[in-house]
């Protein structure tokens, strides 16, 4: 019974998604694409915040390095797009940050943990910030074009096109990261989140699950690094900015930690409320400030575990 | 060796700053495993006030008073108001919760105090030169120095030699025991948030002269603190006076020697001892 009622959601989500941009103007279409993209960006922070209960104030990195690497290897290297390698560079670079971290940070938990994940990502946004010649600076790299497959009529310029080229990988990565945290892979780091302690004792190497863990973290996050700045057309170091992590934690918070769906409508929310806010008033920053202290306060849980209860 | 001995100086007095600050933000781990994210936003909201008080009566003195006075109280009142609730126990609820104040902050500097950049100029009788051999320091910088010190003194006559400091420790090492035998620790904490929040706000004045006031200060000022507490190790003072000083002269250092590479320089040294020590030089587990 419950496996049918998820189905069904499961296609009235897909569903819907597939049909939005044919409902709405072109400029809500660009909207629900980038939601799409920090989808895919929070879910890949929910496998380590949410399942394996590493709270992390740096998952901007992941975003951010992969973002450098396929701008500087379409605007400097290749002078085009070439999707597969940029793709495979970005993937690979978020994969190699998290195992270079990894290294360092895994050895600490809990508060210091947090605390050295945040230097460290704010370590490469001064490498952004400081190394023009690569970086171009705070201006940031402009001028990244999207690809082009040349065939049928798929047009990636077109703002539809763009948006369901966006939506095939969200549901890949959506697919794979549901596999990921329902495996027994998924479910030890659960264990680990519970009590570190006893998962050690049951002879796990916790060690290695939680480096496993922030690999796989840092791939998808890389994914989402790859999609923005195609979708941007350009980076900056606020890609980088403890900003950008700060707000992927809200997101995976307002939505439900450890519920995998729940960050990607976290996501939805938040860059929906951050683009009205910032047409309305000028004292935006204030808004979204008391936006994270009022998250916190009423629904600490988030909101997927409001409506889905007793999921587990 | 000029060079060497002006860096020097210059990477103390920045060091100093960073104590006063990191005093404050590692006390607040310490005592109840709170990463104020807001500290930086503490050190430049009190600057901020510094300067309208010095505009207004010119005496730095004031200037100081208000600054650490306003943010010791915004300090308590954040405490009470959202930090010390239930739903404020996950290490993410309280990031959070500083995070959403640096913005809100941040947002009202911006709108009392405009975008541009600002500064306090020194007190009358701390402007001026001396000569140390064969190199000239402003008075002023070796007046930080000096402040820093009394402060540094005070601390830890406070911690170690009074029974409140007694208090404090306990409240490091066992909360949960200090409470046990009859210690409201919940005043204790609020306190010690409050200590932590005055010292950033005085710091914020006494290094406006220095360093000026500007937008994305509250950050720079942040992580320095933080690499300073991730160094030294989470609540211990002597650890904040080392990391302070070892990350004030490598940035100053480093910002002379390979400006490109400025941030870059700090990060290896907390990188460098954390291979070494995982956590910190005085921090216990």
């Amino acid at each position: 019974m419950r496996q049918r009622k998820r189905a069904i959601i499961i296609a009235i989500a897909l569903a819907s998604l597939v049909m939005l941009p044919l409902l709405v103007p072109s400029y809500y279409t660009g909207l629900f694409t980038l939601m799409l993209i920090y989808a895919v960006f929070a879910m890949s922070l929910d496998i380590v915040q949410g399942y394996t209960g590493m709270p992390s104030l740096g998952h901007a990195v992941f975003l951010g390095t992969s973002a450098y690497i396929v701008a500087i290897l379409n605007v400097k290297i290749f002078h085009s797009s070439h999707f597969g390698l940029e793709l495979l560079a970005g993937i690979l670079s978020g994969a190699v940050v998290a195992a270079i971290l990894g290294l360092i940070v895994l050895r600490s938990s809990g508060t210091y943990l947090l605390m050295i994940l945040l230097a460290s990502s704010m370590m490469v946004w001064g490498i952004a910030f400081k190394w023009r010649a690569l970086t171009g600076g705070d201006d940031g790299l402009p001028g990244i074009t999207r690809p082009d497959f040349g065939f049928m009529s798929l047009n990636l310029q077109n703002t539809m096109d763009f948006y369901y080229f966006v939506l095939l990988f969200f549901v890949i990565a959506s697919f794979l990261m549901y596999l990921v945290v329902n495996s027994s892979f998924g479910h030890t780091l659960l264990g680990i989140r519970e009590s570190e302690t006893r998962m050690r004792a049951l002879g796990y190497n916790v060690w290695l699950q939680k480096y496993i863990a922030l690999i796989v973290s840092g791939i998808f996050g890389g994914l989402s690094g790859v999609l923005l700045v195609y979708y941007n057309g350009f980076v900056s170091p606020v890609e980088l900015h403890l900003v950008t992590s700060a707000e992927v934690l809200i997101m995976v918070i307002l939505g439900g930690a450890g519920t995998l769906f729940g960050p990607a409508i976290g996501a939805a929310i938040i860059i929906l409320i951050k683009n009205f806010v910032s047409g309305y008033t000028e004292h935006w920053m204030i808004i979204l400030g008391a936006l994270y202290i009022a998250t916190v306060i009423f629904t600490p849980n988030g909101i997927y575990r409001l409506f889905i209860r007793s999921e587990r | 060796m000029e060079f060497i001995l002006a860096q020097t100086i210059d990477g103390v007095v920045f060091g100093m700053l960073l104590f006063l600050l990191a005093a404050g933000l590692t006390l607040m781990l310490g005592t109840m495993r709170i990463v104020n994210l807001a500290h930086g936003s503490f050190y430049v909201l009190g600057g901020y006030v510094g300067y309208s008080i010095f505009q207004w009566t010119q005496s730095f003195l004031l200037a100081c008073l208000s600054g650490l006075l306003s943010i010791g109280v915004l300090g308590i009142l954040t405490y009470k108001a959202v930090l010390d609730k239930r739903f404020a126990r996950a290490v993410q609820s309280q990031v959070l919760i500083t995070f959403g104040m640096i913005f809100i902050i941040s947002d009202v500097c911006r709108w009392i105090w405009g975008g541009n950049p600002l500064s306090i100029p020194k007190p009358q009788i701390l402007q001026g030169v001396v000569s140390l051999g064969s190199i000239v320091v402003p008075v002023y910088r070796l007046a930080i120095i000096a402040i820093g010190t009394v402060i540094l003194l005070a601390l830890w006559l406070f911690q170690e030699k009074t029974k409140y400091g007694a208090i404090v420790r306990a409240g490091v090492d066992d909360a949960e025991m200090t409470q046990g035998i009859g210690i409201n620790i919940s005043v204790v904490k609020t306190l010690v948030f409050g200590l932590g929040a005055l010292l950033a706000g005085l710091a914020g004045v006494i290094g406006a002269p220095f360093i000026g006031l500007s937008i994305g200060l509250d950050f720079e000022i942040l992580l320095s603190a933080i690499v300073v507490v991730i160094i030294g190790g989470m609540g211990s003072l002597r650890g904040a006076l080392i990391g302070a000083l070892i990350i004030g002269l490598v940035d100053t250092f480093g910002k002379s020697l390979f400006p490109e590479l400025s941030i870059f320089t700090v990060f290896a040294a907390m990188v460098a001892l954390l291979a070494i020590r995982p956590s910190g030089l005085f921090g216990t587990k």
